[in-house]
């Protein structure tokens, strides 16, 4: 009797194990097909970059290019000032990054670490500009730069930037500060630190995780922004990365094998970065996800 | 002695409450000069704009001669006289129908899947990421391409299952699906998310549905869910303002064609602003576009309260 049990418990316990190893599986089949999926369009990308005219129309699904025609890459970038337009990438982007996380960083210790009347309502308007789509004020803030003198110029990108560093970067280091106990500010604070000797050398530095994610944010924001300088610039020595790879589109749209090398080196950058600081990206994408 | 030493106390006293006074007062104007850049930057790029902008929308106005008014005539004839204006905000309800769900449901599903303890789950959650991060311009250019109906690999892969795929962007009726198609590419974005919210779940509530006998899909529904519903309304909330603004693939794939069918509400707005610079026109578009996701917020909030938890109810 006794034995019938454990016999009839072992078998159960068999069963549970082999339902878990099937589950298992499962999840690992729908893992890898999704990745699959996922990386498909890339290395659908990469091989087309490398064909040859023929190999790129012909009815068969061909994924290894024979001959590789590497001279597809040297082509793309000869009708297309690539480096130009690297250049004025990375130079808004710099200067957006240093505009944008110094100021949000100034600003979100005010609203963490600081009390004053007023402040919680005015945080209150800071959260409720987040959700305020920008045609509200595209126009307007347009006929002003034009005004100012900033039209076809990399100043309507950049200025902006460090004007209060965009209200969701403001958010997210408003939230990481407050996880800071207040003691350590005040123990500062005893020692004769200034308020803003406290963001310097006790906020900011313990919040350096909080600071890259934001700077990652703010560099893959605006590298990859397109409406801003569609609006802005309308001078093709001053285009950015993504609006010299509209204008190659635009001039070569049926040439794939060109479309997808020059598309792949417009992205490399930004690729290179991600790969470079995938960890605090994705750590400001949790922090986002947290407090939401 | 005693009146000495009572005379030094409240002397001590008055002094350190006048200098709390004074430090609130040096804290107040550190405050705002710490938030001043984002004073100015709300003032000058937000407020006064918004302001400027609803001005705008009563007149008529092309940026070379001044703003003349006219009163509620954009409006009238956005609503009254004008067929574009609701193709495009119904290819844009079309668009986001179809895309937030979607875009919720698996994004949901795929981080429900990385949670269960898989080995890899770095190099799956860099994988599934990897499409957010691409330009929009570069994977507009690489969709136009995979849609290609003759070379496309959408449509080869269908031939090898001996289905003939649709024309895709130049077919009216398909160019939507394949706009909405392309955009779960990018689920991995939310994936991330909903991560970050399941790993947040105290594992405690997982261990007490155990012992009351509750079984996977029990702990799913009873502990998951309402642990994540905060993460779901944040993700539905932005998903909806996100996409009434879909702009760069239509752009860039299908300048709003075939006839139409993928002039979303935003690109609309910009042809009228910067195109055809009718300025007043699509002042009064943006304001209609505010408007309806205002509406579409609140309403959402008033819902959300018979379906969101918040741990604060608990203690409450």
């Amino acid at each position: 009797m006794v034995r019938d049990g454990t016999k009839r418990q072992d078998t159960c316990r068999k069963r549970r194990r082999a339902e878990g190893i099937a589950m298992t599986a499962l999840i690992y089949l729908v893992l890898v097909t999704g990745s699959g999926v996922v990386l498909t369009p890339f290395l659908w990308m990469l091989s087309t970059s490398l064909k040859s005219y023929d190999q790129v129309v012909t009815p068969r699904i061909v994924w290894l290019p024979r001959p590789v025609v590497w001279s597809n890459y040297a082509r793309a970038l000869e009708f297309i000032p690539f480096w130009r337009y690297l250049g004025n990438t990375a130079l808004v982007t710099s200067t957006c990054v240093i505009g944008a996380l110094s100021a949000s960083a100034l600003v979100a210790y005010g609203f963490a670490k600081l009390r004053a009347p007023g402040r919680d309502a005015l945080f209150g308007v800071l959260l409720a500009s987040m959700m305020l789509p920008g045609q509200v004020t595209m126009i307007p803030v347009f006929v002003l730069f034009q005004k100012l003198g900033w039209y076809n110029s990399l100043k309507a990108l950049t200025i902006p930037a460090f004007l209060g560093g965009g209200a969701f970067n403001v958010f997210l280091l408003r939230q990481f500060y407050m996880t800071i106990p207040n003691e350590l500010c005040d123990a500062a604070k005893i020692d004769g630190c200034s308020n803003f000797g406290i963001l310097l050398r006790v906020v900011a530095p313990l919040s350096k995780p909080a600071l890259t994610a934001v700077g990652v944010f703010i560099f893959v924001a605006n590298w990859t922004d397109f409406f801003s300088p569609l609006i802005y610039l309308s001078d093709q020595e001053r285009y950015t990365l993504a609006l010299g790879l509209r204008l190659f589109q635009s001039l070569h749209s049926t040439e794939y094998s060109l479309l997808m090398a020059a598309s792949i080196v417009f992205s490399l950058p930004i690729l290179i970065i991600f790969f470079a600081a995938q960890r605090y990206f994705i750590e400001g994408v949790t922090l986002t996800g947290m407090k939401g | 002695m005693t009146w000495e030493i009572h005379c030094t106390s409240s002397g001590k006293a008055d002094s350190r409450r006048r200098g709390l006074s004074r430090n609130a007062v040096r804290e107040a104007r550190d405050f705002y000069l710490c938030i001043l850049p984002w004073l100015v930057g709300f003032s000058g790029l937000t407020l006064g704009p918004m302001l400027v902008s609803f001005y705008y929308s009563l007149c008529e106005y092309n940026v070379l001669q001044p703003p003349a008014w006219v009163g509620l005539a954009n409006y009238v004839s956005i609503f009254t006289d004008d067929p574009l204006f609701w193709t495009a905000l119904y290819n844009t309800a079309y668009y986001t129908l179809f895309s937030v769900p979607l875009g919720v449901a698996g994004s949901l599903a795929l981080a429900l899947l990385l949670n269960q303890g898989v080995r890899g789950v770095r190099m799956f959650r860099t994988i599934f990421y990897m499409p957010s991060i691409i330009p929009a311009v570069a994977s507009s250019i690489l969709w136009i391409w995979l849609f290609n109906p003759q070379y496309g690999l959408v449509n080869r892969a269908l031939s090898v299952v001996g289905i003939k795929g649709p024309l895709w962007l130049a077919d009216p009726v398909w160019s939507k699906p394949a706009l909405i198609l392309m955009g779960q590419w990018g689920v991995g974005g939310g994936m991330v998310i909903f991560l970050a919210g399941l790993q947040s779940v105290p594992r405690h509530l997982y261990d007490a549905a155990v012992v009351d006998g509750a079984g996977a899909w029990q702990q799913f529904r009873h502990v998951t869910l309402p642990m994540l519903s905060p993460t779901v309304f944040f993700s539905t909330v932005m998903g909806i303002i996100g996409s009434f603004q879909v702009f760069t693939q239509s752009y860039v794939m299908t300048q709003g064609g075939p006839l139409n069918s993928t002039l979303f509400y935003v690109l609309y707005l910009y042809r009228e602003a910067f195109e055809f610079f009718h300025m007043g026109y699509a002042s009064a578009l943006a304001w209609i576009l505010f408007v309806i996701l205002v509406g579409f917020t609140a309403l959402q909030l008033r819902l959300s309260r018979r379906w969101v938890y918040y741990e604060g109810d608990l203690r409450r």
